[in-house]
This record gives structure tokens, C-alpha cells and sequence, in this order.
């Protein structure tokens, strides 16, 4: 699959921003997350690189221009070593996890295709977050950190999350997106508040 | 993100909850002015419990290690942003099944995880507070539900529970103090799916208003409740107990973390070492309540260790921390044809407990609830990513159909296990003190449990005409680590919350559940708190404190 399609096709969250859905907060919020995209303060240049590739297989938008940033935010959370409040016995704290796991991926990439994971054509590159994902790798480069756990609990987890916190992602979803003061008036099946996305039905086009 | 750095309540006053830039007067003490009670903590358990006994004419001082909200300025419409209502302090999760804390089941500020609770207000199954002698597994509990009963009726109304007339499960005997919720879509595939298939469901009880209380107005169906709710619907303890504690002349001091409990050389407590505002403070009391949850409350117990009491605090017999209990809390999901659009209103509306009452044909002891879900995208799309191990266009692609999901979730019983447990790390946290390691596995017949609850899911979406069914896994809520008792042997505190070994230390928490129950826990926190406050002050009209 490549083609990305949404049955939202004229839906955008941020038309409601001057409505009644959105208070003062949460327009602050969300004009910082769309304009104040942090610089890069944690992760090296090398590592940074890395994850902007590893992101654009992990949640891929080709259709875009300016994709949704999700690198800056990643590195943000370590530059504040922000944790989600509980660890796994078998994980090092975040940020060496992030360390060891980027730089991890990356001898990876070299020591199976003597090129660095950037340079790899998609099919190899998720091929090799498969392996990652399924801890088929080299133990030797790993060391202490577990592969697939650091791959769903860490690295996929981050990436989604920031992915789907950004209003581009919850208009292609056709999510209602802020909902206070307003809130909803129509709670059942097939039911749609006129502020809500429509959705429009493919196959009923296509027949 | 949502930070508060200094604290709010201070020089007599603290925010006024219901309105924008306001303050209500608050009476304040000084740490060298012995107090009748020192509160660690103000959720469910101590927050209410600060009411009761401000109430009671004690003089009361709460401490809270995290901020005190201001929910119509603070609270932003949006799943990222509000991740500083959680405890994201250290700590270390392990055993075979590790428990996911945080955002999970962990909450950091006045009023506790209530504030982002889902709201669901269940009574117990009354057999369960004898389950041994009753049921034939698990534990007794040392009071009865006949006990306890005054006293969820006393937190139904303080809450203003909204509930359906008549409420198929449990026993009440008075009708809920609003009305229900209409329900939502998400509901009602359960509603359909158990009708398909025979079993009884019911819209749920829930402490949001379905009517104007005061100067909140009734819930606006936002759909954001475990984000916090930023209009007062929802009915907290931060927008309930915390105000008439407040007004009763209790003091809450937010922002300040509780490191030790001190003790004197007659073997009783003599207050508290804090810290807020950049250093260490120490209050004095005659009496100190922990009432953190189920793993703060013990590590605090554990890190105040000292000479007289080398194991840690009212733990001579090994018990503080363990037989910590959780709920599990396999979903299973599917597709509707219809639009669900599951992000409007609370996230759960419609239960069964069929399962809760009906014993038959089960092959494990104990039970289980199950609820309509309403994830929103980041939680959603984490659900995919980790539990289907979708990525790539795939994931996006999936996501697209995210209005047209369906998902229930239970809320099931695990049993008490003395390896499941809370101790403390040689790590230190920012302040300095060991930080909590978890430790937790499954049992046989908690597996078994889960295993029932999915074909029972199964068969109820399946009825309700969802397609592509998968399954996730879960978990909810802590309960135990401090349990309640008779038997000083096998016990932590007793039937009151206090201490066996050193009488002016209470516990008052979901610490204190000997057994965890199906449903979820905080109306019977409430409950216990609200009549613990009542035994304190028989027992100090009696000259028994």
C-alpha cells in the first residue's frame, strides 16, 4: 500500500479554531505546537538523520510537501527527559535507550548492507525495522537493550504519538479534534453535529 | 504542557476552582502547630477524607505533591498536552506481566486521578467483602458491605452520581441523585450486542452532571474526561470534597511532596518532612494518614524507616506492599458500519456485569465488568502501533477508519498475591528519596479470567454486527499493598484504616483492598474514607484516638 486516501476530503480541525469548540488554551496549545517547533538540542546530527528516516517509514506521508514534524518532538522530550512515569525492569532509562537504540539501528544498517540506514531504498530500510521490530539482530550491537520492546514501547510509541497529537493527523482521521466549551449534541449512530466531519463513502462513489 | 511551578495554595487562599482568576480564603498552619491530622495525599481517599474531618471540627493539613488545577484556565482540549495530570516521577515496573503506570493508573495534583478518571461510580457486588466465606476464594474483608452501604450512598450524593432508575447489579435502595446520560453510540453497540445475545447491560452511573449543580453546568459530552475536564462536569474531588474541606477549614498544601513520616521515642508519629518551595519542611501532628494509592503509600511507609522501625512503618510482619492487585483489562475491538465516532462524550457509558453476578459455567473464581470504550486518536493509534505491531502506511491508512470503531474493554478481578508488590529501589528521585519498584505477574486463574472475558466480548460485538474483531491487552486501576484486616498478623491496618503497631498512623486509600474486585475502585475509596472520617470521630468522642 502507498497511496494514502482519506474519506475526509475537505475536512480541516483548524477551521473550528474560532469557533466555540476551541478556548483560549487550547488555540495557545496548539499555535505552539504549529509554530514553535523546537531545535535540535538532544540527539546528535548523525542520530537525528537517522530518525528522520526512520520516520518516514514508520509513518510515511509522501503526499505532503512539509510533512508533520515528528523528529523535533522526539528530541524534545529527551532534552527535558520527560518519561511517561514507570520503567521496565529490563530497559535503561530513556535517554540512553534512545542512544543505544538509534545508534543500534544504524550498525545494523551498515553491517548488513555496508551503507548507512539513509541511504537504503524503503524495501531494505523496512525490512530492517521488521527485524528490528521481531529481535531478529545482532546481539553484539544491542548489548542490554531489548530490541522489539525498544522498537513498540519507545520508538513506535513516540512516533504515532506525535504523529496523531498534530491537527493535520486528526483531520485526515476525521476526528472532531478540541471540543470545549461546545462539547457535542448528537451522540448517536450515523449521528453528526454540523461542526463534525463528514465522511464521504468511496464505494457508493465507485458503484 | 501543562506545568504549574509554584504553589497556589499559599498566604491564605487558595484557587477558586469555579471561577477564572478567583480565590476562596483558606485557614492556614504553621509547621510547628501540632495538627490534629497530616493527610498525604488528596484523592479519592484523602481528599475526601480532609472533608470528613474538617467537617468533624479537626484541624486538618493535606499535603499534595503535585499542583492545584485550575480546570476552566488550566485545562487544554487535547491528549499531548495534558500528560502533567499523571505521576511521570521514577519508577522501575517488572514481574512476568508488568503493569503500565503513568497516564495509566497514576495521577499527580489536588483531587488525585479523579481528576482523570473516567467517572464510572459502581458499587460492589456486596458477596465480595466476604468472598471467602461467601464465594469460596480471595479474602474476607473485615467490614461488610451492610457497613459500607451508608456510606456509598453518602458518596453518590456528594457526587451527585448521574444513574439509571433502575440499575440491574449491587444493591440501592434510593434512586441515583440525577439522571442518566443519554447514551452514546459507542454505548449502544453494547446495548445491542447484549441483547443479541441475552444478557443484561445497563447505561452507567457516572459522576459527570446531567444537570446544573452550583456553578457547574452539565456535561457538554467533550469526550476528552481522561484528559481532565475543563468545564466542571465532571464531579472530582477536586471540584467537590477539596471546596468543602476547603470551607470547613482544612488546609491544602499543593506542590509539596511528602519524604518521611517522623516518629518520637514513644513509637508514635510526630509528623511530616516535606518538601515545597525549594526545601525540606517538617509539620507536626498527633495524628498522620497516608493516603497516596497503592504505591506511593507503601514506598513512603517503606522510606521512613528508622531505628525502632528498621523494616519500614507498621511493618512487622512483611506485608506493607505486597499483594498489590490491579485490573486487568483485555478489549476487544471491531468495525461497525455505521459511524460511531466513539471520541463524543465520556468514554464509558454502557456495562454489563453479568459476569459480575452470574457464577455459572465458569472454569476460575472471581469476575468481571465490561464497558463501551471511546479512545482518542493518540491512544488509539498506540493501541494499533503496540498491539497489532502496525506501522507505515498500513497504520495510517487503518486510522482513517477510526470513526467507525467499536471496542469493549473489562474492568477484571486479579487476585491478591504476595509477590505482587511495591519495594523501593536503590535509585533516587529528584528529591532524593528511593524510588518504587513494581513488580507483578498474572496468576493461573487470572489468566483464565481474561481468556472467559474475551469470548464473552466477542460474542457480545459480534452480536452487535461489528466485523474484523482483534484483541488488545490492558490494565486499569491499583489496589492493595496496605491492606485492611483483622488479624494484626495478616494485616497492615485494621478495620478502621489504622496502623496494628503505631496507633496514630492511618491508612486511607485503595492501598486498604484486601481484594480487588471487578468495577472500578473509586467510589469504594469514597466510600472507606467517608466512613473511616465517621469511625475517627466516634472514636475521638469515646477518648479512643
Amino acid at each position: 500500500m502507498s497511496e494514502f486516501r482519506t474519506p475526509y476530503l475537505t475536512y480541516d480541525v483548524l477551521d473550528k479554531r474560532d469557533t466555540p469548540s476551541w478556548n483560549d488554551q487550547t488555540r495557545e496549545a496548539v499555535r505552539q505546537r504549529l509554530e514553535e517547533v523546537p531545535k535540535r538540542r538532544f540527539l546528535t546530527a548523525d542520530q537525528w538523520s537517522l530518525l528522520e528516516a526512520i520516520c518516514a517509514r514508520l509513518m510515511p506521508q509522501p503526499e505532503r510537501e512539509e510533512p508533520v514534524p515528528i523528529v523535533p518532538w522526539i528530541d524534545d522530550m529527551l532534552h527535558r527527559n520527560e518519561g511517561p512515569g514507570y520503567r521496565y525492569a529490563d530497559m535503561p532509562p530513556i535517554r540512553e535507550a534512545w542512544r543505544q537504540g538509534l545508534d543500534a539501528i544504524a550498525a545494523e544498517a551498515r553491517n548488513r548492507h555496508g551503507k548507512c540506514f539513509e541511504e537504503l531504498p524503503p524495501i531494505e530500510q523496512d525490512a530492517l525495522l521488521t527485524d528490528v521490530q521481531h529481535n531478529r539482530v545482532e546481539s553484539r550491537y544491542w548489548r542490554d537493550l531489548p530490541a522489539g520492546g525498544f522498537f513498540l514501547h519507545q520508538l513506535l510509541k513516540q512516533v504515532v504519538g506525535v504523529y496523531y497529537s498534530h491537527p493535520a493527523a486528526w483531520s485526515e482521521i476525521g476526528f472532531g479534534g478540541p471540543a470545549s466549551p461546545r462539547g457535542y449534541a448528537r451522540l448517536g449512530f450515523d449521528e453528526r453535529d454540523p461542526w463534525e466531519a463528514k465522511e464521504y463513502d468511496f464505494e457508493a462513489d465507485d458503484a | 504542557m501543562l506545568e504549574v511551578a509554584e504553589p497556589r495554595a499559599v498566604g491564605g487562599r487558595a484557587p477558586d476552582v469555579f471561577r477564572e482568576g478567583k480565590w476562596v480564603p483558606m485557614r492556614t498552619y504553621d509547621d510547628n502547630e501540632e495538627v490534629d491530622f497530616a493527610i498525604v495525599g488528596t484523592g479519592a481517599g484523602g481528599g475526601t477524607l480532609a472533608c470528613k474531618l474538617a467537617e468533624a471540627g479537626f484541624s486538618v493539613v493535606a499535603f499534595e505533591a503535585g499542583p492545584f488545577w485550575r480546570p476552566l484556565e488550566d485545562f487544554v482540549s487535547d491528549e499531548r498536552d495534558q500528560g502533567g495530570l499523571y505521576w511521570t516521577d521514577d519508577r522501575i515496573t517488572g514481574g512476568a506481566d508488568p503493569i503500565e503506570l503513568g497516564s495509566n493508573n497514576s495521577g499527580r495534583g489536588v483531587g488525585g486521578s479523579t481528576v482523570h478518571y473516567t467517572m464510572i461510580a459502581l458499587r460492589w457486588r456486596p458477596e465480595w467483602f466476604k468472598a471467602k466465606s461467601r464465594l469460596g476464594y480471595g479474602r474476607d474483608w473485615p467490614i461488610s458491605f451492610d457497613e459500607l452501604e451508608p456510606y456509598y450512598e453518602q458518596a453518590e450524593e456528594a457526587l451527585k452520581i448521574s444513574g439509571p432508575i433502575d440499575y440491574p447489579w449491587s444493591r440501592r435502595r434510593k434512586r441515583y441523585p440525577y439522571r442518566a446520560h443519554p447514551v452514546n453510540a459507542a454505548g449502544l453497540v453494547l446495548a445491542r450486542g447484549c441483547e443479541a445475545i441475552g444478557v443484561k447491560w445497563s447505561p452507567l452511573p457516572l459522576a459527570t452532571l446531567s444537570a446544573p449543580r452550583g456553578m457547574a453546568h452539565p456535561c457538554v459530552y467533550r469526550g476528552f474526561c481522561a484528559y481532565g475536564c475543563s468545564t466542571n462536569a465532571k464531579q472530582s474531588v477536586l471540584v467537590t470534597f477539596i471546596p468543602r474541606a476547603l470551607k470547613a477549614g482544612a488546609e491544602v498544601r499543593d506542590l509539596a511532596m511528602v519524604g518521611r513520616i517522623e516518629m518520637g521515642k514513644d513509637g508514635k508519629a510526630t509528623g511530616l518532612t516535606y518538601h515545597r518551595g525549594g526545601q525540606w519542611r517538617h509539620q507536626k501532628a498527633k495524628h498522620v494518614v497516608v493516603a497516596g494509592y497503592a504505591i506511593e503509600t507503601p514506598r513512603l511507609l517503606l522510606n521512613s524507616k528508622c531505628s525502632q522501625f528498621p523494616q519500614g512503618l507498621a511493618n512487622e510482619n512483611g506485608l506493607v506492599g505486597t499483594h498489590l492487585m490491579i485490573h486487568s483489562g483485555p478489549g476487544v475491538w471491531g468495525m461497525m458500519d455505521e459511524e460511531v465516532r466513539c471520541y463524543k462524550a465520556p468514554p464509558c457509558m454502557a456495562v454489563t456485569e453479568h459476569w459480575n453476578y452470574d457464577d455459572s459455567g465458569k472454569d476460575f473464581h472471581g469476575g468481571y465488568a465490561f464497558m463501551s470504550q471511546g479512545p482518542l486518536p493518540v491512544g488509539w493509534a498506540q493501541a494499533q502501533a503496540i498491539n497489532r505491531g502496525m506501522w507505515g502506511m498500513t497504520l495510517r491508512q487503518e486510522m482513517t477508519r477510526y470513526n467507525h470503531i467499536a471496542g469493549l474493554r473489562i474492568v477484571g478481578e486479579t487476585e491478591p498475591q504476595r509477590h505482587n508488590r511495591v519495594e523501593v529501589a536503590d535509585e533516587r528521585d529528584q528529591y532524593g528519596l528511593p524510588i518504587p519498584r513494581v513488580t507483578f505477574s498474572y496468576s493461573e486463574n487470572d489468566r483464565k479470567l481474561m481468556e472467559h472475558s474475551k469470548g464473552s466480548m466477542r460474542a457480545v460485538l459480534e452480536g452487535a454486527g461489528a466485523k474484523e474483531l482483534w484483541v488488545d491487552d490492558d490494565t486499569s486501576h491499583l489496589m492493595g499493598g496496605c491492606r485492611m484486616g483483622d488479624d494484626p498478623e495478616d494485616s497492615v491496618v485494621n478495620r478502621d484504616g489504622r496502623s496494628w503497631s503505631i496507633p496514630n498512623l492511618w491508612v486511607c486509600d485503595g492501598s486498604l483492598f484486601p481484594t480487588s474486585g471487578g468495577v472500578n475502585p473509586s467510589l469504594t475509596i469514597q466510600a472507606l474514607a467517608l466512613r473511616i472520617g465517621d469511625r475517627i470521630k466516634a472514636m475521638a468522642a469515646k477518648g479512643e484516638l
